[in-house]
């Protein structure tokens, strides 16, 4: 029986009776991957790979012990295959140009979707200018989800690139992505797959699921800002050039050229953010020790609830697909009433809200609005912060009556 | 019309939901001297001017747009400030004289609705460079 009180017990934020309902933008973070990166700071502080004291030692285990935690995280082959970023939003950009710069070329077509995150739009339009390439987007239905019978038209014309979320962050959608990598997989596409919303959320096994690239964000899975993976397929690192070059990336360096050093280091360049990255491994065990399945299951009873609970509000459009297909995510928007002025009210309650675009203004467009509401679940969210939230959403409409 | 404000409504006073519920001097006008529209990407709130000047002084003036009642109410509260004002007067309008009109309290992260108004005002009617109004 999961235990959701005792889950809230593990994160001080919720002590004074935050209701947080924003965790798709960033989740909260509990005692053990805070107190994981307190004992770094306060007792092996110090730079990784380098000296040869004793601090410095634990410092690189506990530093690479995260790599092996991941690894087996997403069931990957190897930790070579496991690369530190900053988040979802450089390890994309990573692929986009050390991938990208090299391998796509004038006229060929890259394949993203409506429903993307500006992080898997924007990096794409700079690589399709720079190399002269084509892009174009597979549209949703009336329900949010993406058109099948779109993507396989797109998938004939044998697309360079396929590059799709794994679950949308504006509507929640999850995307049928084990078919939708095996189709871009046989037309010969290059896939990746953009998981900040699907590792933190749901069991993820790469190997499985036959993608090239899968890119998730540690701050959106308990873990601090700073820190998220890259995962490549070993034979696509090898062949790709460093993205950021300097120190630690490299075996030797003369005035003539230098020689990269091994995977997964040849693309982890500069100090890294060390206590970040032990603090992701926190949060992988913290993970682990719920269970991802059990994570899943919670999240789906939530968002259930909150559909219901929602839906029976007069006045309140929802977005997207039904909760069947939907992740701990929901959009939605009140006649007479901009996002915005919700989300101050609701702040008002101690409800955290987000109100925008969500970085997806091109799914704004096609939504024909220019915001949302957006409330989002996580390992911690009880029903009572959706009664809470039904609650500010009924305050808004008496204020705006 | 609507239930009194409960004393922590401070943010959306009566008249601030009035003046978005039925803004002033809200259309187009045909054949403006000025026209100028400028929105927020963070939240997608647009705002934009129609003015009329006759004389040097701001004869007619419409706004339009859509977005939250800050930078609605905002923008309905400075058409009525400008209209039948100088041009020169209309000039030396600044943050505070918006921000007082408003009335209330505006946190840091709804600061750029309430002077999104204030901006059209300046870059439209007086083709000054955008700036940073915070």
């Amino acid at each position: 029986m999961y235990d959701v009180k005792a889950v809230r017990r593990d994160f001080p934020i919720f002590d004074n009776g935050l209701a947080y309902l924003d965790s798709a933008n960033t989740s909260q973070r509990p005692r053990q991957v805070t107190g994981a990166m307190m004992e770094y700071f306060e007792k092996f502080n110090s730079n990784i790979h380098r000296a040869a004291y004793h601090i410095a030692e634990e410092a690189t285990d506990r530093y690479e012990a995260t790599r092996e935690k991941i690894r087996a995280f997403i069931n990957a082959a190897s930790t070579k295959e496991i690369i530190y970023t900053r988040g979802t939003t450089e390890a994309i950009n990573l692929v986009a140009y050390s991938w990208g710069r090299a391998n796509v070329k004038p006229g060929d077509l890259i394949v993203l979707t409506i429903l993307d995150h500006h992080s898997n739009i924007v990096p794409w339009q700079i690589l399709a200018t720079a190399n002269g390439a084509n892009i174009e987007y597979v549209d949703i239905d009336d329900r949010g989800e993406l058109r099948q019978d779109q993507f396989r038209e797109l998938l004939e014309k044998q697309p360079k690139l396929v590059s799709f979320s794994h679950v949308s962050n504006a509507l929640g959608t999850i995307n049928p992505v084990h078919e939708m990598v095996a189709a871009a997989k046989a037309a010969g596409a290059t896939v990746l797959v953009d998981g900040a919303q699907g590792a933190p959320h749901q069991r993820v096994d790469v190997r499985d699921l036959g993608c090239d690239f899968y890119a998730f964000s540690g701050h959106k899975m308990l873990g601090p800002t700073g820190a998220g993976i890259l995962y490549g397929r070993r034979e696509l690192l090898e062949a790709m050039d460093p993205f950021l070059a300097g120190g630690d990336m490299i075996k030797t360096v003369r005035v003539e050229g230098t020689t990269y050093h091994d995977l997964p280091w040849k693309f982890e360049a500069g100090t890294q953010a060390i206590a970040e990255v032990i603090g992701l491994g926190a949060a992988v065990d913290y993970l682990d020790g719920l269970g991802m399945d059990n994570v899943l299951a919670h999240e789906r009873e939530v968002t259930d609830y909150a559909y219901e609970t929602l839906s029976d509000i007069e006045g309140l459009t929802l977005f997207g697909p039904p909760p069947s297909r939907r992740a701990g995510v929901i959009s939605f928007a009140l006649d007479g009433i901009h996002p915005h002025d919700l989300a101050t009210i609701a702040d008002r309650d101690q409800v955290c809200l987000r109100a925008g675009h969500h970085c997806a203004m091109p799914l704004m467009t096609r939504l024909g609005v220019p915001a949302t509401a957006r409330a989002s679940f996580y390992v911690y969210t009880l029903k009572d912060e959706v009664d809470r939230l039904a609650g500010s959403i009924k305050e808004a409409q008496r204020i705006f009556k | 019309m609507s239930t009194p404000p409960s004393a922590d409504d401070q943010f959306y006073r009566e008249y601030i939901l009035d003046h978005y519920k039925n803004p002033r001097n809200y259309g187009r006008l045909d054949h403006p001297d000025i026209s100028h529209e400028e929105d927020n990407p963070l939240c997608g709130d647009v705002v934009g001017m129609d003015f009329r000047i006759k004389d040097g002084v701001i004869d007619d003036i419409r706004f339009h747009g859509r977005g939250c009642a800050i930078s609605q109410a905002s923008a309905s509260l400075l058409t009525e400030r400008l209209k039948g004002i100088p041009l020169d007067d209309a000039k030396r309008i600044n943050k505070d004289d918006v921000l007082g009109e408003l009335g209330i309290e505006i946190s840091p992260a709804r600061i750029k609705c309430a002077l999104l108004p204030l901006k059209v005002l300046k870059v439209g009617a007086y083709g000054l460079a955008a700036e940073d109004e915070e």
